[in-house]
């Protein structure tokens, strides 16, 4: 009894959203299915994952094949590889260049000068609106035979070339990554900064705080909220490394160090055609992220009292 | 104000140098290239190390050889083309989702998490591209343009920003008969200038620098734009961003033409930098607002 009216209820209510919004759902009807057609129907088509795809029979009449691809994957020559890879680079990543905006901002938070504070801030974002591209090959220049980074190498007695060199691979992408992103991760940290109530230092200052303690006691405290946030987004894109940046930089040579999940389903899917088998690897490390992004939250709402969702 | 202990004023000394050391060191490398792009062929390609000046007689020979050059212009044109209706589009789009998503409607939060969602999973590289596929978008100019025309980075700080106009501006509008497509356009468009900018900013970089989704779509090399031909050159060490010629010549102008056409990618940059850096900020800071 109850439920019918609910449900007239409901259906009225719906009626009456619509006749007196239809405009606004109009205005938002172009991006619903934009949405729908870039972003739900590549959801959709995981499916092709437990299939062999073939490309003349499409979605629905391919033969089904289960978790096949998936124990293939796991039993491959390739797996341990690229999991060692794609985490190791992913965690020094983050040990690396994670911390590496925060004490930019906390280094820039300690100048009084405020004409070589802004200075040095709007500096420090340029290398990130350049492109992928162009930042690539810089970083080919500097560190090929001749390039000034190789140079320093050589003359402390490194290797004379880094590009091609397996063990310098990793440390090369994520200076790069530090280089691009430094200035730019540190602009939602200086805002929280700006944003610490100052009357926390002069309480500070008055109990005989100096500039260190202040900065351990207030500042950092201050900012723990954003850091969390930020590491929880960070962690959601642990199997994300920078592909398009190994893609423009590695090369057969380097495979064995550089070579990672999102690299390898690149290569399988859209050079060597193999669809099903790149979109089930794919599949695996868009799973596990979306698993630690959850976990990492559940930690952080647990143990910081601060969530994403 | 209090004094300073001897600790800290050798701090603030190494905190200066440390700084200087990271302002150069994000400098240095752009630096290196715009003296590379007007250095002597000869002697830049005998030299190893940085270039942090014009090395032999200041020349603007390897921009002469990028004018001549068909397929680099032709890339240019294109990367313009891209960024001009990519831009369009992507703000036409958000604007309206913003919009409407600053509205609290029955269905907006289902709407918004419909939005979000695609955040945290997507289906990856593959099924996207056999979703282009099947729309016979491969090997088009679509292909370049629409998979990647919004983001909802950008439709949040949009709602963001919208949502914190006065809602008496818009009753006002309402009273006197506007319609919604009418308030927006003359009522919260005309306050929300720098929203706009900051989106039109974000959307047209990233249209100028994004080079996978045209590699991977699109084998066509009329409809090329900029970076693609940018990589063939820099990293693939292609001459064919170099026409004719004989092969002596066009070996000794590869490096300096490299620089040239990195310098042609980051000029359009550096010339607006004061704008973009400015409206960028904001728009980040925004974004944080909305955690």
């Amino acid at each position: 009894m109850t439920s019918t009216v609910d449900k007239t209820r409901f259906g009225y209510r719906v009626k009456r959203d619509f006749r007196e919004n239809w405009a606004i759902y109009l205005m938002l009807l172009p991006v619903i299915a934009w949405f729908f057609v870039f972003h739900y129907m590549p959801m959709g088509g995981v499916v092709m994952a437990f299939e062999k795809y073939k490309f003349s029979k499409g979605l629905l009449g391919s033969p089904w094949v289960g978790f096949q691809n998936f124990t293939d994957f796991f039993g491959s020559y390739y797996f341990w590889r690229l999991l060692r890879n794609t985490l190791l680079l992913s965690i020094e990543d983050l040990i690396f260049s994670f911390p590496a905006s925060i004490i930019f901002a906390l280094l820039l938070n300690e100048v009084r000068n405020r004409f070589f504070k802004k200075s040095v801030q709007t500096i420090s974002y340029l290398p990130y609106f350049i492109s992928m591209v162009v930042v690539c090959g810089l970083v080919k220049t500097f560190t090929e035979a001749g390039g000034a980074i190789s140079l320093i190498s050589e003359a402390l007695g490194g290797p004379s070339e880094l590009i091609s060199n397996p063990s310098c691979f990793r440390p090369i992408v994520i200076c790069s990554n530090i280089w691009q992103n430094l200035g730019y991760g540190s602009i939602i940290y200086i805002s929280a900064l700006s944003s610490i109530d100052q009357e926390l230092y002069e309480a500070a200052k008055i109990d005989g705080a100096g500039r260190w303690k202040q900065t351990i006691h207030v500042t950092l405290p201050g900012i723990m909220s954003t850091i969390m946030i930020m590491l929880i987004m960070r962690m959601g894109q642990l199997m994300t490394v920078n592909y398009q940046k190994i893609i423009l930089l590695y090369s057969p040579a380097t495979y064995e160090t550089a070579d990672v999940i999102s690299t390898f389903v690149y290569r399988k899917g859209l050079m060597e055609n193999d669809y099903s088998y790149a979109a089930a690897v794919d599949l695996f490390n868009s799973v596990i992220n979306t698993a630690i992004l959850c976990t990492a939250n559940w930690l952080s709402r647990k143990y910081a009292e601060t969530s994403l969702f | 104000m209090l004094k300073r202990t001897t600790g800290e004023k050798v701090f603030a000394v190494f905190n200066i140098i440390i700084l200087t050391a990271i302002g150069l060191a994000c400098i240095i490398p752009i630096w290196h290239c715009i003296c590379g792009s007007v250095s002597d062929p000869m002697t830049l390609s005998a030299h190893r190390g940085l270039v942090l000046w014009p090395l032999g007689s200041p020349t603007l020979d390897g921009y002469k050889q990028c004018f001549k050059n068909s397929s680099l212009l032709r890339g240019y044109l294109n990367t313009i083309l891209y960024v001009i209706t990519g831009t369009a589009f992507g703000v036409t789009l958000t604007v309206f989702a913003g919009y409407g998503l600053s509205k609290k409607l029955m269905w907006s939060k289902p709407i918004a998490l419909y939005i979000t969602f695609t955040m945290m999973f997507n289906g990856g590289i593959i099924p996207t591209y056999m979703v282009v596929r099947n729309l016979h978008m491969l090997n088009t100019r679509w292909a370049i343009v629409l998979p990647t025309a919004v983001s909802v980075f950008n439709i949040m700080i949009t709602r963001t920003s919208f949502a914190s106009i006065p809602e008496g501006m818009l009753e006002a509008a309402r009273i006197d008969g506007a319609g919604q497509f009418r308030i927006l356009w003359s009522v919260v468009l005309p306050v929300s200038k720098s929203i706009i900018a900051v989106i039109t900013l974000f959307y047209a970089i990233q249209i100028w620098n994004s080079w996978f989704h045209t590699a991977i779509y699109v084998t066509n090399r009329e409809l090329y734009p900029l970076q693609i031909i940018l990589r063939e050159i820099v990293l693939q060490n292609s001459s064919s961003g170099i026409d004719g010629g004989d092969p002596n010549e066009v070996n000794l102008l590869q490096v300096l033409i490299k620089y040239c056409v990195i310098m042609m990618s980051i000029i359009p940059m550096m010339v607006l930098y004061p704008f973009i850096q400015k409206y960028f900020v904001s728009g980040v800071m925004i974004g944080s607002i909305k955690g």
